[in-house]
């Protein structure tokens, strides 16, 4: 299917990630929004709330990011495609909802421009500290996607691309952005909608009656519905059986929790999104995300022309974390290098999907700004000795 | 003959009386007999005074009686 | 309203249905409510203002939150959405708000509502969203035990509150009048026909629709409390109710074993959230205002 043209902002813009998520929003389907201020993400909401009205659907700026993370839950049971935007003290809070999210298969994107934290932290300068939160943040056990822009571009594909995701997968998709690629201002280029690919919303071909909203497809995943369509079905947070009805034994728990996490493992394989260069001769590898690959793509120039042969492997999709890539890289490179703008968060997984079969040294920074290229460098130089 | 009979699904009642109580013609007692649970269900003890009213429906908090009028 | 009546041939078939059972998953009973407690009489009622509105049940979405009175949505043969504690409200909104067409009935109970759940409450009522709000308040947070609730009542004793209760309660009516409900009544399990009555008003009245149904919790709070079982809960209930339509909500406060004041305190015409909206847009956009189409009709 493709996008509605209603939605669709055709034209070359110059616009920052933050409005070009927004557009990425309305061009993927997305009719209703529910949101709370906070920096830096506000600008996505606030463009939505100017842009909605003439395209045709509503935003609500609900009373806190708790009311904001289900009430876009309520919508896509209504039949909305549906969206949420926040920075980390509200991410913080949205995490139980996330989980329901998850637990009821609702499909629908939680946008998340990282800033410094942790607590209220900086406010308006980046960090990528919540990545290791977009995946366990809430409790229990559960999966989700999460994509990382490294541009006011991306900030448009990826939004697509994660409500795509999450209407194939009939999970929550978390788009981490940060704020420097949320503030920063490049050109975006969004073409006519008969070119932008929307995946729909799969809902059920089967009547009512004859219909399991947690009966799974070859797949792992089950087809949708929606209020008013006479289905009358049950949506819980309780662990449930294939019919939505509360089952809290040990069998119907392993049987359905563990669909959430095998659904979603075509991602960790062939349908993991990353951007790999230079990687034919790499003895070191960078594996970088948002906005810190920026700095780590010039890094890895700056070490090729000191002769180390660097090799670049920029995440897209962080979650599930394309372990069988880096399985496969580690048994024929000396190292990995791991820029972030955490204390070491990504790094982890790098390691234990290595195994140790490469030396893996993080590049850690507490936020605030972005990494001084010569450090990557230095780190890259030394696990190439 | 009575405007009105109950029925009662023996197996869902859990003996709350308030059936009993509150039907405005005393139609209903709690029976010494027990259901599989151990509850009293209550049975009619005044047929003839069964309006039919279903006020004994409202009440019931396990959907366990409920009374109809007779078509004449 | 009349009371439903059920014309049957001479005498009741040997297999009779309850007229509830049609509005339940008959598949998931027995339901967990211990013996005595109230929240299936109000389910009773609320099937009884379904019938009555001729509501097109497809059309009908009940939202819970968690708790006893949570269990609802689980039990309602509708299509039904058992959320997280105190997010039921904000949940229906957004459902609400994608189709319009639902009647959307938000079934919790005081504690959800009030108490975690007080400020999405006090936002919806002031939006006037187009809700219907059943609020059973059994005065306590019965399905983790029996502990204090904003509404459990001085002196009470509690689970969490051993020596008892000595935080004011919140007078549920009083609120949802403050916070802007266009329609707020109390009722208690006792009043049947009356609570039946007003939740088949509140199915035809657009805006945010509030009722409080008092209920009885015979296993934690009477318990506890050395007030009997349900039916002494009952009892009381019809000994200490005065029906008094239109008081001031102000005077509808609850106590341990005083005057329960019930009725109809506020009915009033509002504009409702998407009158607001389409009103404000058209007068900033004029042609340029697109109606929403949320719900995505291919997608």
């Amino acid at each position: 299917m493709h996008a509605d043209p209603k939605g669709v902002l055709t034209g070359v813009h110059f616009i920052d990630g933050d409005h070009a998520c927004c557009e990425g929003t309305l061009a993927a389907g997305a009719r209703f929004a529910a949101g709370y201020p906070i920096t830096p993400s506000t600008e996505v909401v606030e463009r939505f709330a100017s842009r909605i009205p003439t395209v045709g659907g509503i935003f609500i700026q609900m009373e806190d990011e708790l009311a904001a993370s289900i009430a876009i839950q309520g919508a896509v049971w209504g039949g909305a495609k549906a969206f949420t935007v926040t920075s980390g003290p509200g991410f913080s809070l949205m995490m139980e909802h996330i989980g329901y999210a998850a637990m009821t298969e609702t499909p629908c994107v939680f946008v998340n421009v990282q800033r410094g934290g942790p607590s209220t932290g900086l406010p308006t300068l980046p960090a990528q500290a919540d990545m290791m939160q977009a995946r366990w943040g809430s409790h229990g056990d559960y999966g989700i996607i999460a994509l990382c822009p490294n541009s006011p571009q991306e900030c448009f594909d990826l939004t697509i691309t994660g409500f795509n995701l999450s209407e194939e997968f009939r999970v929550p998709v978390m788009l981490m952005l940060d704020e420097c690629v949320g503030h920063m201002t490049e050109k975006v280029v969004i073409p006519e909608a008969d070119r932008i690919a929307v995946t729909p919303r799969r809902y059920t071909q089967r009547v009512p009656g004859d219909f399991r909203l947690f009966e799974p497809r070859a797949d792992l995943v089950p087809d949708m519905v929606r209020a008013g369509e006479g289905y009358r079905f049950h949506v819980t947070g309780l662990t449930h059986d294939e019919r939505g009805y509360p089952s809290m034994n040990v069998d119907t728990q392993d049987r359905s929790v563990r669909r959430l996490l095998d659904k979603l493992k075509p991602l960790s394989d062939s349908r993991a999104i990353f951007e790999a260069e230079n990687l034919d001769d790499a003895e070191v590898v960078v594996v970088s995300y948002g906005i810190t690959s920026r700095v780590a793509q010039r890094a890895i120039q700056l070490a090729r022309a000191r002769g180390v042969r660097a090799g670049k492997f920029r995440i897209i999709s962080a979650w599930p974390f394309p372990e069988r890539h880096i399985r496969d890289l580690a048994g024929r490179v000396k190292a990995f290098v791991v820029p972030e703008l955490n204390l070491g968060q990504m790094v982890h997984e790098v390691a234990r999907a290595a195994e140790g079969k490469a030396k893996v040294i993080p590049v850690s920074h507490a936020g605030g700004s972005v990494h001084n290229p010569e450090a990557i460098v230095k780190a890259i130089v030394e696990a190439a000795r | 003959m009575a405007k009105g009979a109950v029925a009662v699904t023996v197996e869902r009642c859990k003996g709350c009386g308030f059936c009993v109580e509150f039907c405005p013609t005393h139609v209903l007692a709690l029976s010494s007999a027990f259901n599989s649970k151990g509850y009293h269900p209550p049975h009619v003890v005044a047929a003839e005074k069964c309006s039919g009213c279903d006020l004994c429906g409202m009440y019931c908090p396990d959907f366990a009686i409920f009374g109809a009028r007779n078509a004449r | 309203m009349n009371p439903s009546t059920l014309e049957i041939p001479c005498e009741i078939p040997a297999e009779p249905q309850n007229p509830v059972e049609p509005f339940l998953r008959m598949d998931r009973m027995p339901h967990i409510w211990c013996p005595g407690c109230g929240i299936g009489t109000t389910v009773n009622c609320f099937t009884r203002a379904l019938l009555d509105s001729k509501a097109n049940l497809d059309k009908v979405a009940v939202v819970s939150g968690i708790g006893c009175t949570g269990r609802v949505a689980g039990y309602a043969n509708l299509d039904s959405f058992h959320t997280t504690h105190g997010r039921a409200i904000p949940f229906a909104t957004g459902l609400k708000l994608a189709n319009p067409e639902l009647q959307v009935v938000v079934y919790s109970g005081d504690g959800d509502l009030f108490a975690i759940g007080g400020n999405h409450f006090i936002h919806a009522a002031r939006r006037n969203m187009d809700l219907k709000v059943i609020c059973v308040n059994n005065l306590t947070y019965a399905m983790t035990g029996g502990q204090t609730a904003p509404t459990t009542p001085a002196e009470i004793i509690s689970a969490t509150s051993p020596y008892g209760v000595f935080e004011p309660a919140f007078n549920l009516v009083q609120l949802a009048d403050a916070a802007g409900a266009a329609y707020v009544a109390r009722w208690t399990t006792y009043h049947v026909k009356q609570l039946a009555r007003s939740m088949g008003e509140i199915l035809n009245k657009k805006g945010f629709c509030f009722i409080e149904v008092l209920s009885p919790c015979p296993t934690l709070y009477q318990r506890r409390n050395k007030m009997g079982d349900g039916l002494d809960a009952m009892k009381f209930y019809k000994q200490a109710s005065k029906v008094r339509h239109g008081a001031p909500t102000g005077e509808c406060g609850l106590t341990k074993a005083g005057e329960i004041v019930v009725g109809k305190f506020v009915d009033r015409d509002r504009p409702d959230y998407f009158e607001l909206l389409r009103s404000q847009m058209t007068a900033s956009l004029g042609e340029r205002y697109a109606e929403p189409e949320v719900m995505c009709s291919e997608c």
